[in-house]
C-alpha cells in the first residue's frame, strides 16, 4: 500500500477523539465570540456603538441571532436544485472545521502521564491539507450559488469561483519560500524552526503580505467579498438561503476566518512561541489564541477601511501582481537557501 | 499635447503616476493611513443617542405634536374658535365647532370658543401653517415627535389632549449643538 502522508505523532484512538471534540468545542465558541466582536468593532469605527440591547453590553446578540435563525422556516425556491441546496451549508462548514484540525496549539505536552500533542494532526503534509480543504470549500460557494436557480446567486458563485482559483495560486506560491525555508510541510515543524530561528513574518514579509491578502480573498472577507456583494448582488451565494442553512453559511464564514488566521499565525507569526520568553507549556495554547484573535480584529479592521474591489481590478491584482511577485519571492528564496 | 484648462483653471489634479515600486508604496501607505482614520474614528468615540432612554433634542422652532395655550394669568383658553386654522390647514386635518360663552360659562377671553378641537395627526403632515394662521397664538407647533400608536382613531386627539402638559418633555438642543 502506497503511504499518502505519514503523521508526525501517534496516539490511541480514544485520545485523538477527546482532542478532536476539545480543539472543535474550544474554537467554536469563538465562533459567536467574533461575530458579537466583529459587528461591535465595526460600530465603533463608524461612530456608534453595535448592538448592545440584548444581555449584557449586546453579549447574548450572536445567540439571539442564531435562535432567530434556527426557529425560521426552511424553504428553498422552485427552481433550485434540491439536495445540492441542502448540501452546500454543510461543505462549507465541513471544511471549515476540518482545516482547524492541523492547527497546532501546542507541542506534545504531558497530561496525566500521557504524552498529547496540543494539535488534532501532524501529518507530514501540513499545508497541502489545509490547501486540499480549501479547495473543496469553494464547492460550498459555488454549489450553493448555482443550486439556488436565482441570478443573483449564480452571479456570485461564478466570482467566488474565479476569485478563489485565482488567488489559491497566489496563496499557494506565497508559502513556497516559507517551506524552502523550514524545509517542512508539518505545520509543529515549521513552528518549531520559528522557535528557534526568526518569525517567518521577518524574512517573508513578501509571502506574509501575499498569503494576508489572498487570505481575505479566499475567506470572502471585504475588500474581496464579490461573492456576497451585498450591494450588487443582494447576497450573493446565499441570497436565496434562509434560516438554518444560512445560519450554516455564516458560521462557516467566521469559523473561515478564524481558522485562516490560526494558520497565519502558525505559519509567519510563529505559533505557540513568544520570543525571549519561555513559559510553561500550558500557556502556549492562549498565546496562539490571542495571536489569532489579534488577526481578527485585523480581519475586522480592514472591513472597516476598505472599499471593495472592482472584479476588473481584482483580477489584474490576483494574476499581475501577486502571482509573478509570489513567483519571485518564490525564485529569491530558493537562490538564498541554496547559497547559505 | 497636454490639455490645456485655460487661464481661468488654477490648478489640475491628475491621477498619480508612477510605476510599480511608487504603486506599491502609495497602494500600501494609503491603505495604512485608511487604517489609522479608521482607527482615529473609534478614539472618537460614538455619536449616537441611546434612543429610547436618550431622547435626540430638537431645535426650538422644530414642528412637533401641536399645542393649545392657555393665558397664563386668567386660565382661559386662547382660542376664540375662529377655524382659521382649518381654513389653511392643507392637509384638512383640523376640526373645529365653535360656541358661544355665556357669563355663567365662560371658556376662552373672545366672544366664542371652541367647543370641540380636533387634530387628526394621522392626517398631519406638520407644515406649522395653523400656527401662522392663527391670529391669537393660541395654537403652536410642540417638540413632542413620539407619535405612534396601535389605532388610528387614537392619533385623533381632542381639545384636552392638546391642551394638557406633554408628560415627557422633549430635550431642546442648546446654542451651537
Amino acid at each position: 500500500m502506497t503511504v499518502l502522508a505519514t503523521v508526525g505523532y501517534y496516539e490511541d484512538w480514544w485520545i485523538q477523539l477527546l482532542k478532536a471534540l476539545v480543539i472543535f468545542a474550544v474554537v467554536f465558541q469563538f465562533v459567536p465570540i467574533v461575530l458579537l466582536a466583529e459587528r461591535k468593532i465595526l460600530g465603533r469605527f463608524q461612530h456608534r456603538y453595535g448592538p448592545n440591547r440584548v444581555g449584557l453590553f449586546g453579549a447574548l446578540q450572536p445567540m439571539a441571532d442564531i435562535g432567530k435563525l434556527l426557529f425560521k422556516e426552511q424553504f428553498r425556491p422552485n427552481g433550485s436544485v434540491g439536495w445540492l441546496f441542502a448540501l452546500a451549508p454543510a461543505i462549507s462548514m465541513f471544511t471549515a472545521v476540518a482545516v482547524l484540525a492541523i492547527v497546532p496549539f501546542s507541542n506534545t505536552v504531558d497530561i496525566f502521564g500521557t504524552q498529547v500533542g496540543l494539535y488534532g494532526i501532524d501529518p507530514s503534509i501540513g499545508i497541502l491539507y489545509a490547501f486540499a480543504f480549501g479547495g473543496i470549500a469553494f464547492y460550498g460557494l459555488m454549489l450553493g450559488g448555482w443550486a439556488s436557480g436565482g441570478k443573483y446567486a449564480f452571479l456570485g458563485s461564478m466570482r467566488a469561483a474565479a476569485q478563489l482559483i485565482s488567488y489559491e495560486i497566489a496563496q499557494g506560491l506565497a508559502l513556497v519560500g516559507l517551506i524552502m525555508m523550514a524545509g517542512t510541510l508539518s505545520l509543529t515543524e515549521i513552528v518549531q524552526y520559528q522557535e528557534d530561528h526568526l518569525w517567518f513574518i521577518l524574512p517573508q514579509f513578501v509571502g506574509f503580505i501575499i498569503w494576508l491578502v489572498a487570505g481575505f480573498a479566499e475567506t470572502n472577507r471585504p475588500p474581496f467579498d464579490l461573492a456576497e456583494a451585498d450591494a450588487e448582488l443582494v447576497q450573493g451565494y446565499s441570497t436565496e438561503y434562509g434560516g438554518g442553512r444560512f445560519a450554516a453559511f455564516y458560521a462557516a464564514e467566521y469559523l473561515n476566518i478564524i481558522v485562516v488566521s490560526a494558520i497565519t499565525v502558525t505559519l509567519f507569526l510563529g505559533g505557540w512561541s513568544i520570543p525571549g520568553v519561555d513559559p510553561p507549556t500550558w500557556v502556549d495554547p492562549i498565546v496562539v489564541l490571542v495571536k489569532t484573535l489579534l488577526l481578527v480584529f485585523l480581519f475586522i479592521w480592514i472591513r472597516a477601511t476598505l472599499p471593495r474591489l472592482r472584479y476588473d481590478q481584482l483580477m489584474s491584482l490576483g494574476w499581475k501582481v501577486f502571482l509573478p511577485l509570489a513567483t519571485v519571492n518564490a525564485l529569491v528564496t530558493a537562490i538564498l537557501v541554496v547559497e547559505t | 499635447m497636454p490639455y490645456d484648462p485655460g487661464p481661468d483653471v488654477v490648478e489640475v489634479v491628475r491621477a498619480p503616476k508612477g510605476g510599480p515600486v511608487r504603486g506599491t508604496y502609495r497602494a500600501f501607505g494609503e491603505t495604512l493611513r485608511g487604517m489609522k482614520t479608521v482607527l482615529g474614528r473609534w478614539a472618537e468615540g460614538p455619536h449616537t443617542y441611546q434612543y429610547p432612554e436618550e431622547k435626540t433634542p430638537v431645535y426650538p422652532r422644530f414642528r412637533g405634536r401641536h399645542k393649545l395655550h392657555r393665558f397664563e394669568d386668567t386660565g382661559l383658553e386662547k382660542c376664540v374658535g375662529c377655524s382659521l386654522c382649518a381654513a389653511a390647514c392643507p392637509a384638512d386635518c383640523i376640526r373645529v365647532v365653535a360656541a358661544e360663552n355665556t357669563p355663567d360659562n365662560r371658556v376662552s377671553a373672545g366672544e366664542r370658543y371652541a367647543a370641540v378641537y380636533e387634530i387628526n395627526l394621522s392626517r398631519c403632515i406638520f407644515c406649522g401653517y395653523c400656527e401662522a394662521a392663527c391670529p391669537f397664538d393660541a395654537i403652536t407647533m410642540g417638540h413632542d415627535y413620539e407619535l405612534s400608536d396601535y389605532n388610528r382613531s387614537d392619533l385623533i386627539f381632542t381639545k384636552e389632549m392638546l391642551l394638557a402638559e406633554p408628560l415627557e418633555r422633549t430635550p431642546l438642543r442648546s446654542a451651537g449643538e
